[in-house]
């Protein structure tokens, strides 16, 4: 018999509605997957056991009945940012101490209503703010890949990597995720996987600890296009809980796959090719426009001249929304508390014990571009810039581009611990510059593995849509995986 | 633009982030680093431009001004470090 965990979302779908498999067997292969591995890859932060085991034998029988859902029986990961009722939900940070939330969150509950089994909570960076998972409570996640001949551990990136890497090492079917700044993206380009970041508005945030909501969005993180496609479906949702969740019918998005890109429009930014940047990413950009161009797409060239100022507009806009969702922390209501001489004593401990480094930092720049004085020479500024952001995008696609391909990142997979990194915040920052500019426009990116560098580590292209078109980066992706393939790491954990 | 100690002092006492002077002096450069790398925003020409509000054109969705929740003080304090009797308990703010 195959491996249960080597199966996809479509395939183990497809056996359990035959009853060829079991949806408890199918659990508790991951379940056994996860005790096996985790010692090494740290991405899960709290396994749910019992829970998928009882989720999996309600899903058994409902499928018996022929009453299954549209996910029946399929187990996931939840990145700790979801409320998850009853269960560790700290955002990875230690100012959320033992909190368990009396309520699910909009984005899971839809997972549990179409039959989904939770297997635990995966790690991620404090608060999902960081790109290599390094920043968490929990420690460091590690990348199941590695470079060839090389035991240097690699970061699976962040803020999603538990996420990503659980995906990949097969620990998980599909995971969800979010992306502020390209904390699905990203990660899902370290590891090999499939992530896509829908446009603000298509999932519901309730119920997610919020970061920055003008930028926050949840989605998934998969083994492959198809997989991808069947988990956001059942991820997005109109919700009344949320006013800013649009009220637009949610499509069946796995129906985009196979279908033509002929008569499209692909447009190529020229401000996403940087100085420094490794030749082979400009190698595999070539690629994919040559793979594009093969399927039937008109490869145009453009200009979204704003694109050098996303990065800093985001470290503003974010920051400073930051600051204000999580002045909530305050020792009282929830989490962590940490006693003081008066009642500010003891919000400024609480804050200083939970709080790691780089949410600290981000929540000073914030409260400073807010404060008096500075206001409009940051803020302001940077929301300015952040409508001429969009607006390049705007005159593109008015001007008839439909999808816009770029690399993921800048680099491959970088070491655990990197000095470079440790020492220079903004250099950390960097790694998101090509996946800011979607967050920062509100629209729908998604990540797609397209080959491997020299040193055999994964590398992913980047294609951007309209709003609310992420049928067409489905369908587009989608191509390039039938030409680039599937990647997977070589086990030795 | 940039921080000296005291403005990472003040900020971080209007963050309610208690620092030593240690963390004080680190953050100055830090944060410098950051302002220094945003500070690029400024040429930008944003003449007649208008603030982004909402990065979608949406109306936001209103609902009846109803109660449609509550009577649920037990699940409101569950997570509380400190309670009693379904109150929040916090150190004494009224002498």
């Amino acid at each position: 018999m195959t491996e249960l965990t080597s199966l996809t979302i479509a395939e183990a779908r497809d056996k359990l509605a035959s009853k060829e498999i079991k949806a408890v067997d199918l659990t508790q292969a991951y379940l056994d997957a996860i005790a096996s591995a985790n010692g090494a890859l740290n991405a899960y932060i709290a396994v749910t056991d019992e829970k998928a085991l009882s989720m999996a034998k309600a899903s058994d029988e409902r499928l018996a009945a022929g009453k299954g859902g549209a996910l029946e029986g399929i187990p996931l990961g939840i990145k700790d940012l979801f409320a998850t009722e009853g269960v560790h939900t700290q955002a990875c940070s230690h100012i959320l101490d033992g909190f368990k939330p009396k309520y699910e969150s909009t984005v899971t509950q839809n997972l549990w209503d179409d039959g989904a089994v939770m297997l635990g909570k995966l790690n991620m960076d404090e608060f999902a703010m960081g790109s290599s998972n390094e920043t968490s409570y929990y420690g460091p996640v590690i990348n199941p890949w590695r470079a060839e001949g090389s035991n240097q551990q690699l970061v699976p990136g962040g803020s999603s990597g538990g996420s990503a890497a659980a995906v990949a090492a097969h620990l998980c079917a599909g995971a969800t995720a979010t992306d502020t700044g390209g904390s699905i993206r990203q990660p899902a380009a370290f590891t090999g996987t499939v992530g896509i970041k829908p446009t603000y508005g298509r999932c519901s945030r309730w119920g997610t600890v919020a970061f920055a909501s003008s930028l926050d969005q949840a989605g998934p993180i998969a083994r492959d296009v198809c997989d991808a496609a069947i988990l956001l479906k059942s991820m997005a949702s109109v919700d009344a809980k949320d006013t800013t969740s649009v009220d637009l019918p949610v499509p069946d998005y796995e129906a985009s796959l196979g279908q033509s890109l002929k008569g499209m429009k692909i447009g190529i930014p020229k401000e996403y090719r940087v100085d420094g940047m490794p030749e082979e990413i400009e190698k595999l950009w070539q690629q994919g426009i040559a793979w594009l161009k093969d399927a039937g797409a008109e490869i145009v060239d453009i200009t979204l001249p704003h694109t050098k100022y996303a990065l800093p507009a985001y470290y503003i806009v974010a920051p400073a929304e930051a600051s204000s969702n999580l002045a909530r922390y305050d020792g009282v209501r929830y989490g962590l508390r940490v006693d003081g001489k008066d009642i500010t004593d003891m919000y400024e401990k609480t804050r200083a014990a939970g709080f790691g480094k780089e949410v600290k930092r981000r929540i000073m720049i914030g409260t400073y571009v807010l404060s008096a004085g500075y206001y409009d020479a940051y803020y302001l500024q940077a929301q300015k810039v952040r409508t001429l952001i969009k607006r390049d995008f705007e005159e593109v696609f008015h001007a008839g581009v439909d999808a816009i391909l770029t690399p993921a990142t800048p680099s491959s997979a970088f070491g655990v611990a990197d000095e470079n990194l440790a020492a220079d915040p903004v250099a950390m920052y960097l790694n998101d510059i090509f996946t800011v500019t979607v967050n920062m426009a509100g629209l729908p990116g998604i990540a797609v593995p397209a080959g491997l560098d020299r040193k055999g580590l994964p590398l992913g292209l980047q294609l951007i849509g309209k709003p609310f078109e992420e049928e067409t980066l489905f369908k587009t992706a989608h191509v390039i995986e039938q030409a680039a393939g599937r990647f997977s790491p070589a086990k030795w954990w | 633009m940039s921080v000296d100690l005291a403005t990472v002092k003040r900020v971080a006492s209007l963050a309610r982030i208690a620092v030593s002077e240690e963390e004080a002096e680190r953050m100055v450069g830090e944060l410098n680093g950051i302002l220094g790398f945003v500070e690029q925003l400024s040429e930008v020409d944003v003449n007649g431009v208008e603030p982004m509000t909402s990065v979608t054109p949406m109306v936001m969705r209103k609902r009846t001004d109803v109660v449609t929740d509550g009577d649920k003080a037990d699940d409101i304090v569950a997570n509380a470090p400190v309670t009693d009797r379904n109150f929040f308990l916090v150190p004494k703010v009224v002498e």
